[in-house]
């Protein structure tokens, strides 16, 4: 089995026909599918056949009416220039309405409107989507994990654009659309918010994003590297534990003392990847609403520490009443 | 299967290496050209909270070469004559002595005409005829450099300005701004974003505000936007938007004085003056001149300028950071030319 041994994919597991799926899944299909080598390289050749189904398509369609909302208001931010669109394509914004309309559902269009529209429809876009993507698991006789790990993604997204928006008062606390617009938005909710790095939620997030990353990495290469003794089939021997996973084991016995089960591993790395959105989602709806300043919340529950001045004393020159 | 990797090919790459490696070696000894410049690092704060200042080699030596500063004119006595008996129409200048002001008329030609000359503000037929705008702007402008240099030692200290300090032999400044057109006067349906996803060189690239100057450099719209209090006080604070205004301003400050966030601010707690460092004051005390500057002595000059001259809503030509600092912490390089020149309100050197 050396061909395991190897940085890239080396086998593309082909059958004659392609496979059309168990016997669980009655539901047809259109076409009769297709192989394509070079995606044979990055994952399964087959493509097709392919069902969409009612939710599938009505997602798509919402998802399609946002995706022209948000591109032609920015490409008519450009005066309908197609050059200037390309140019500043990864600035271009589609705002929330501005503070002054409060949570009113019906701003003028060119003030935050179509802001609500597009979010509307890409809301029902990613929940149609999610209760497709449930039904499918249920339909081939899967466990519900899947969806589940999604929803803590639209956990976070329904925080930042919904959920949060409404318990401030203003759609304005909402994020834009945009490529920058959202990260510079990102920038500016950690300044106004006295620093989101004081926020403990937004702490246990950036754990369980990077810890997700070295759990990922870390069980790639352990399977990888036990293929050659048949490593591969990783779920039986969750409990018929073969040459394989026990050299894994003691491989991270020696290297960190301990090691997970081919079972644990994982539910560690599905719970780090779903508590990374759920933690972050609790952070962002805590603050405004319940802290209004991150760095003066830490200084006082004693997380922030204080550094010697290194600097002559400096004062709020507006507080001396000096000139104005 | 393995692939028959023979000795001499695999001999052939190593040398090839050994090669690589050994000009490498040599040409960090004999510096060649096209190795990088080291990037010089300042640690100003306390160690570890990472408020360093960057600054590369060769923007170092085109701040330089961008401010070479003009020999001083002999100093003028503020004895004999007094320039308002001797010359007719003078308003502002009343103060100096006959000798003093033509000192001051030779420089300002020489700082902000070279080319044009007397001609450029003066009817040379009548030099005391007020026919050009030009110079009823320039009468206006040495007003503003005296109150400048009187009045707001604060910002300037005793390093004062010049005109050369914005001008540097340009009649109209490198850097100056107009009001945007407001995005809510553009007709239609689409949306307007208040003017936010634009990138220019005043937000520095960024897709905050195109325009943060008319409301807080022109205006007096408030700038501080962090939380006051650990918890939520009533009423609702800062709205994101001001945020982002407040931030485009400063991306604005950053590039034209070309220094970091770090140099005025602590990043662990922005707002926080006591963790600032000095130079915060000083900049403070610069938004409010600029403020002062613009609605008193630049804004109302729209009346003065003909239309070629005048912004996209018939505004007049205005100053922000970059128009005096033009990438430098300190304007040219915190050289002082207005110590040689006490009829411009500077302060002598002692």
């Amino acid at each position: 089995m050396a061909y395991y041994q190897n940085i890239f994919t080396q086998v593309q597991v082909r059958a004659g026909a392609p496979d059309m799926g168990v016997d669980h899944d009655k539901i047809e299909r259109t076409g009769t599918g297709f192989f394509v080598h070079l995606l044979g390289r990055f994952g399964n050749a087959q493509i097709g056949p392919i069902y969409l189904g009612n939710l599938g398509i009505a997602s798509l369609l919402c998802g399609f009416i946002a995706f022209e909302i948000i591109g032609l208001n920015m490409w008519a931010s450009v005066n309908w220039d197609p050059r200037e669109f390309i140019r500043q394509l990864f600035w271009l914004a589609l705002e929330p309405p501005p503070p002054k309309y409060g949570l009113h559902l019906m701003p003028p269009l060119r003030e935050g409107g179509w802001w609500l529209i597009a979010g509307f429809f890409l809301t029902v876009s990613l929940l149609l989507w999610w209760l497709r993507m449930y039904r499918r698991a249920r339909a081939l006789g899967l466990g519900t994990h899947t969806p589940w790990a999604f929803a803590a993604a639209i956990w976070l997204y329904l925080v930042l654009g919904f959920i949060r928006p409404i318990l401030m008062g203003h759609w304005s606390e909402a994020v834009p659309f945009g490529i920058f617009p959202h990260l510079d938005w990102t920038a500016a909710f950690s300044i106004r918010y006295g620093n989101l790095f004081y926020n403990p939620f937004h702490m246990l997030s950036i754990v369980f994003l990077y810890g997700s990353t070295l759990l990922f990495a870390m069980h790639a290469a352990t399977i990888l590297a036990v293929s050659r003794f048949g490593g591969e089939r990783e779920i039986e021997q969750i409990v018929d534990r073969g040459t394989a996973s026990e050299r894994a084991a003691l491989f991270w016995r020696w290297t960190m003392g301990f090691n997970a089960t081919m079972e644990s591993i994982h539910r560690w790395a599905w719970w780090f990847a779903v508590l990374c959105p759920l933690s972050g989602g609790i952070g962002i709806l805590l603050t405004g609403t319940v802290v209004d300043n991150w760095y003066l919340w830490g200084v006082q529950h004693g997380i922030a520490p204080a550094y010697p001045h290194i600097f002559p004393p400096v004062v709020d020159p507006a507080a001396m009443g000096g000139v104005q | 299967m393995r692939p028959d990797l023979t000795l001499p090919k695999y001999l052939a790459i190593g040398y090839l290496l050994v090669l690589v490696g050994v000009l490498s070696t040599v040409s960090v000894f004999i510096g060649l050209k096209w190795l990088p410049e080291r990037v010089n690092v300042t640690q100003n704060g306390f160690r570890g909270t990472a408020m360093n200042q960057i600054v590369h080699p060769a923007a170092q030596r085109l701040l330089q070469a961008n401010n070479l500063i003009p020999e001083s004119s002999d100093p003028a006595s503020p004895d004999g004559d007094k320039a308002v008996d001797v010359y007719e129409n003078i308003q502002v200048l009343k103060d100096l002595s006959a000798e003093q002001f033509l000192r001051v008329m030779t420089s300002i030609t020489e700082w902000v005409a070279p080319e044009e000359g007397c001609g450029y503000c003066h009817n040379l037929e009548n030099l005391a005829d007020d026919s050009l705008y030009t110079k009823k702007v320039a009468r206006r402008m040495l007003e503003m450099t005296r109150h400048i240099n009187l009045d707001w030692k604060a910002h300037v200290a005793n390093t004062g300005v010049t005109c050369y300090t914005c001008h540097k032999g340009n009649p109209v400044p490198a850097n100056i701004w107009f009001t945007s057109p407001d995005p809510q006067e553009k007709p239609g349906l689409m949306a307007t974003n208040d003017g936010l996803g634009h990138p220019n060189a005043i937000n520095a690239s960024t897709s905050l505000q195109a325009d943060p100057l008319t409301p807080l450099l022109l205006g007096k719209e408030p700038i501080r936007i962090a939380g006051k209090t650990a918890l939520p006080a009533a009423p609702y604070g800062a709205p994101i938007q001001t945020t982002e205004q407040t931030y485009s301003l400063m991306m604005h400050m950053s590039s034209a004085l070309g220094v970091n966030c770090t140099f005025c601010h602590n990043s662990r707690s922005f707002s926080d003056w006591s963790q600032s460092t000095p130079q915060r004051v000083t900049a403070w005390h610069g938004i409010q001149m600029a403020r002062d500057l613009n609605a008193l002595y630049l804004d109302p000059l729209k009346t003065t300028y003909p239309a070629n001259r005048l912004g996209p809503i018939g505004d007049a030509p205005k100053l922000n950071c970059a128009t005096c600092h033009q990438g430098a912490n300190k304007p040219l390089l915190g050289v002082s030319m207005a110590k040689d020149y006490p009829e411009l309100g500077g302060t002598p050197a002692p």
